[in-house]
């Protein structure tokens, strides 16, 4: 049973209302049924440092990841880690986390390959919580595990593998990275190789829009006009676009997958989890260097 | 703890580092995680010298979080085996990484600069954290003792 959307009038404006929450919502609403709320951090302990009470921590790294392929869990690992966290398919699921909610868009996207009904983003994330001085706790919550169906997780929807983005050169791509990663200019230091790729650049024609531009001061997401100024006017993306979003492992990029797919409404944005550790260690691919778009 | 008989003892790693590899590889790896969380709770805050000179110490970019370090090693005239002094700034909010510097602070501060640069560049994979942290995350500290060992060598070969 999914719990009311906010009704937040920010968050009226975008384009999939119900896919985000506010922290006063999220505050009005902890403990309620058929409510799990996930906390999702690029750092493995800051959930043990104190979190939302009641929320349940998803690592991306050892818990969304395959340990040994380099792909996602398979429905089964899905299964049991929703069932685990007191997940069922009906449940709705709020997921917020450190850095601008980057590792929380990151763990709804993976929810999504697995086509989860109901996910949602808490705006502002952990970083709104803390400085507004809502409850935090260190108790870990002990739900009792839960039924969840084996789902096949849908890898063509918001997905794309290389052979998609070769496939796909010369439409709409989004570069995610900071501008020095996508120039190619390499940020190592002497004696200390820059790790992950052997060549440095983009892929032609990407458009450079470093993922964090969407976020405001305060972790929230930009209102609705202000991410068009960016996506839409200056970078010209058009929502009939269809859209490669793209990082360097495909967590930086899920959350501008979810700021074009859900608070601009594009209606068809891929992630490409390879990314540049893919991308820029394969042979014969083409590669952009410099602060240009290029062409495909 | 033995102490000085232990020294070296087979693991090529100072006593104190050597103590904190087994009490890692002794526990299950959430228990592990709980270690480093108590770890970065335990991370000296930086001295006031530091504080007000940011600047002067080294940025770690391998490490997913910001993490800042200075090296000190004492001058020959003064203490012949150079013992090594280390100061870390890191966040509250990155706790697997003030882990990690935590680590490098109970075992290696006030080791003689020899035994810093014996330390073995993998030490920390008998940790055992690669499970519970993920190997990707480890590279921050793998990345911390290089630096360590370049400005301890950059120090004694000056």
């Amino acid at each position: 049973m999914a719990l009311r959307e906010d009704t937040d009038p920010k968050l009226a404006e975008y384009a999939h209302p119900g896919r985000l929450v506010t922290t006063e919502w999220l505050a009005a609403n902890l403990g309620a049924d058929g409510l799990v709320v996930v906390e999702s951090d690029e750092d493995v302990l800051l959930y043990d440092t104190g979190h939302i009470p009641g929320a349940v921590k998803v690592d991306w790294h050892t818990e969304l990841n395959d340990p040994t392929t380099r792909d996602y869990v398979d429905g089964a690992g899905f299964a049991q880690l929703c069932a685990e966290r007191g997940i069922t398919r009906d449940s709705t699921v709020v997921f917020y986390g450190d850095r601008n909610n980057w590792w929380a868009t990151y763990a709804l996207w993976v929810f999504g390959l697995f086509g989860h009904p109901d996910v949602r983003i808490l705006d502002g994330g952990r970083a709104k919580w803390a400085a507004e001085d809502r409850e935090m706790t260190t108790e870990q919550p002990k739900p009792a595990t839960v039924e969840y169906p084996v789902i096949e997780r849908d890898d063509a929807t918001i997905r794309a593998f290389k052979d998609d983005v070769l496939a796909h050169l010369g439409q709409a791509m989004v570069d995610v990275r900071s501008p020095g990663e996508y120039s190619g200019e390499l940020l190592h230091m002497p004696d200390y190789p820059q790790e992950g790729a052997v060549r440095g650049g983009h892929i032609p024609g990407a458009a450079s829009v470093p993922w964090a531009r969407a976020a405001a001061e305060d972790a929230t997401f930009k209102s609705r006009a202000d991410l068009e100024a960016i996506y839409q006017q200056e970078q010209g993306l058009s929502t009939s676009d269809d859209v490669v979003a793209y990082c360097r492992i495909g967590e930086r990029s899920s959350h501008t997958w979810f700021v074009l797919t859900h608070l601009l409404g594009f209606d068809k944005v891929r992630n490409y989890d390879g990314s540049w550790t893919e991308w820029g260690n394969a042979v014969r691919v083409p590669i952009v260097q410099g602060p240009e778009r290029g062409q495909a | 703890m033995t102490g000085e008989e232990s020294a070296q003892g087979g693991s090529g790693l100072p006593p104190q580092l050597a103590e904190l590899v087994e009490d890692f590889a002794d526990v299950g790896p959430k228990d592990r995680l709980q270690m480093l969380l108590e770890m970065s709770r335990e991370l000296p805050p930086l001295p006031q010298r530091y504080a007000d000179a940011a600047d002067t110490m080294e940025q770690v970019h391998e490490c997913q979080s910001p993490l800042f370090l200075a090296v000190e090693v004492t001058d020959a005239a003064e203490d012949p085996a150079r013992p090594v002094h280390l100061f870390f700034s890191a966040p509250p909010e990155a706790p697997t990484t003030r882990g990690f510097a935590s680590i490098m602070h109970v075992g290696l501060d006030g080791e003689p600069a020899a035994e810093v640069l014996a330390v073995p560049d993998d030490f920390y994979t008998a940790l055992g954290l690669g499970a519970a942290v993920s190997p990707l995350r480890l590279r921050g500290m793998s990345a911390m003792l290089a630096r360590i060992k370049n400005q301890v060598r950059t120090a004694t070969t000056a």
